[in-house]
């Protein structure tokens, strides 16, 4: 698929924009090379070749027990794979303990030393650089200002919220100025406030020091929220390596597009592809309609290949008359509406049966909503909206 | 949870009570008695504590015991740490069953056996009997008490403390003394001072295992008692009974301290 096939649908037209990724011959900090992991007969991590770049804010996302958590570690030095490579600047580490390996961990548990004080914690990994007393001190300290916790250095971990202790591990796991950072679901255990704040928190840092960060997440949102690029992981595979926005926009598979975000699904075929703007536009037959769609398809796709036409909920628009000039377009019966607060999502029953969900911004009052329960409403997206998504 | 107050439960717990510490208060009381007939109170009197002080081969026999359950305490804590260590971080290794087993068994094997076959075996290796021999016959069955309590403690220990400690620089051996035995000290102490009484307390394997020279306190009231029973036996009785709870007692609290402070 083509990297670039995101940005001018994100709209973020900065001159600058940090994309090492799409340099081919830039050399990677981290590069995963056919990384395999089995754990008996059970395969965590199949086959995996990923590259990360410097200064990169790197997401591995998935579901629990996609194997995310075991590449971390295999980066962490926690667990060696059964076969591939791991090369750090372009060195293979296999061999490396993990206490030699330039990278340091925050761990999901925070891991922080329950018979340590604070400052100890944070001191600990440079204390085993033999550095002078005065040194650790400064470094101390130094870390302290830079997650607010001066006030807590001769507090015992005990003595300190979810919150905080996810401060100190952050600022011990920084303390040491690793080349990479690895973040085993740092955020999982605050709450939803508190972490939206952290992701910025973190964002700042990373910004900050220019470290490269790689973080662990089974929340998609966040992932979303904070990184440069996801890896999006399944069944020890990745699924697909993407901006969080080109992840959002070009999902490559059914399981990308269902996973990231909510989306409908509607299976059917292929028909004949025109060049439109530049983009292919493909017709869709849909199983068992009479009406066909236009759709995007970024990779190409045959004519006559089953496959998924997908559509977010937020890109249908709805409404009570017929529009003009729609090239795609249902007809169905409102069955539900979920209300939200700035967001209706409404389910429409078509007359088939099937589900398709569409969301609008209330951008009126509750009581001035012009369709409710059983209306007959029109569905239609732009062509655009819609992507293809081979099986 | 209501714990209402009936007479079975008050009945229940005075028998229980009275069954197994009246023999014990009895002979804390006698120790007190001015009579040397033991059996018969003859007014309040601490003579026989000063009598003791005085007798030099019971006192020999306490500094040979205390001793020994020192070096046994301190023995058995180093190997049964090590044994409850490989027990639960190596999960599932080969033999790992056979090799808990047979950590264990020595917690249910009698003791005459037990005496019995290290006697045998410093005989078979003509190893001459004394001190030491009692010392290496203690601790065969004191590290597996102190295996069990390490290891307990082990289980619920967050091995990511120990990744958090590689990750930071440490090397293995580094972080086990930086990061995993200050965190389990409070069961490792616990381990010794169990170690520690069960050494004090025991006669069977120490009268297997002695030798000339090294007659343990416990030997020695035992061969006291068969000429008959004196006061200043009661008087010693009560100082070891006394010595003894103090061990329990800090090494329990040790433990409760620990465990208020993790959920605290």
């Amino acid at each position: 698929m083509t990297e670039q096939g995101g940005t001018s649908l994100t709209g973020t037209h900065q001159p600058q924009v940090f994309a090492p990724w799409l340099d081919e011959t830039a050399e990677p900090i981290v590069e995963f090379r056919g990384v395999t992991k089995k754990f008996g007969e059970f395969t965590a991590v199949d086959d995996v070749s990923l590259k990360i770049h410097s200064r990169e804010f790197f997401a591995l996302l998935g579901p629990s027990g996609c194997g995310k958590t075991t590449l971390l570690r295999m980066l962490a030095g926690f667990e060696t794979p059964s076969a591939g490579k791991i090369l750090v600047e372009g060195q293979d580490i296999s061999a490396v303990p993990p206490n030699m390996r330039p990278i340091n961990m925050m761990f999901q548990s925070y891991a922080l030393f329950p018979h340590l004080t604070v400052a100890a914690n944070i001191g600990f990994g440079l204390r085993r650089e033999r550095k002078s007393n005065s040194k650790v001190k400064a470094r101390t300290d130094e870390m302290l200002k830079l997650v607010q916790m001066e006030k807590f250095a001769d507090r015992k971990p005990h003595q300190l919220s979810g919150g905080q202790r996810q401060r100190v591990a952050l600022a011990r796991a920084l303390a040491r100025n690793p080349k990479i950072l690895l973040l085993d679901e740092p955020l999982g255990a605050l709450d939803a406030k508190l972490r939206e704040q952290t992701q910025f928190e973190l964002m700042n840092i990373q910004e900050e020091l220019g470290t490269t960060f790689v973080i662990v997440t089974h929340d998609q949102e966040e992932a979303m929220t904070v990184a440069s690029r996801i890896g999006l992981m399944n069944h020890g595979d990745l699924a697909q390596v993407a901006t969080p926005a080109d992840i959002y926009e070009n999902p490559n598979s059914r399981f990308v597009a269902d996973f990231i975000g909510d989306v409908n699904l509607i299976t059917g075929t292929a028909g004949e592809s025109a060049q439109e703007n530049g983009e292919a536009v493909v017709v869709f037959h849909p199983d068992g309609g009479q009406m066909n769609f236009n759709a995007r398809s970024p990779d190409g796709i045959q004519p006559g290949t089953k496959c998924d036409l997908a559509v977010r909920p937020e890109k249908i628009h709805i409404s009570p008359t017929k529009p003009e000039s729609a090239a795609n377009l249902l007809e169905g019966h409102v069955h539900d509406i979920a209300y939200a607060g700035n967001l209706s999502t409404y389910h429409v029953r078509l007359a088939d049966g099937s589900i398709v969900k569409a969301q609008e911004a209330n951008r009126q009052r509750l009581g001035n909503r012009d369709i409710t329960w059983e209306d007959p409403v029109f569905l239609s997206w732009e062509s655009g909206s819609a992507i293809l998504l081979d099986r | 949870m209501t714990r209402r107050f009936t007479w079975f439960n008050a009945t229940s717990l005075t028998f229980g009570f009275v069954f197994l510490y009246l023999p014990i208060l009895l002979l804390m009381i006698y120790s007190f008695n001015e009579s040397k007939l033991v059996t018969v109170w003859a007014g309040f009197s601490t003579k026989w504590y000063g009598e003791l002080a005085r007798n030099e081969a019971m006192l020999s026999a306490a500094w040979v015991t205390l001793r020994v359950a020192f070096m046994t305490a301190t023995l058995a804590t180093i190997l049964g740490t090590m044994a409850a260590w490989v027990l639960v971080r190596y999960g599932r290794f080969r033999g790992r069953t056979l090799f808990s087993g047979m950590i264990y068994a020595p917690l249910v094997m009698p003791e005459v056996i037990t005496g019995l076959s290290l006697l045998l075996l410093f005989i078979a290796m003509s190893i001459e009997r004394g001190l030491y021999t009692v010392v290496i016959a203690h601790t065969t069955f004191a590290m597996c008490y102190v295996a069990v309590v390490v290891s307990s403690r082990l289980v619920s220990f967050d091995t990511s403390l120990e990744e958090a400690a590689l990750d930071l620089g440490c090397t293995p051996a580094d972080a086990f003394f930086s990061v995993t035995l200050p965190i389990i000290a409070p069961s490792v102490i616990a381990g010794w001072l169990l170690a520690f009484t069960l050494s004090l307390d025991d006669l069977v394997i120490a009268s297997f295992t002695t030798g000339p020279g090294a007659t343990t306190l416990p030997i020695k009231i035992y061969s006291a008692v068969r000429l008959g029973v004196s006061p200043e036996i009661n008087a010693l009785s009560t100082i070891l009974i006394t010595l003894v709870a103090v061990g329990v007692i800090v090494a329990s609290v040790l433990e409760k301290r620990w465990w208020s402070r993790r959920s605290g």
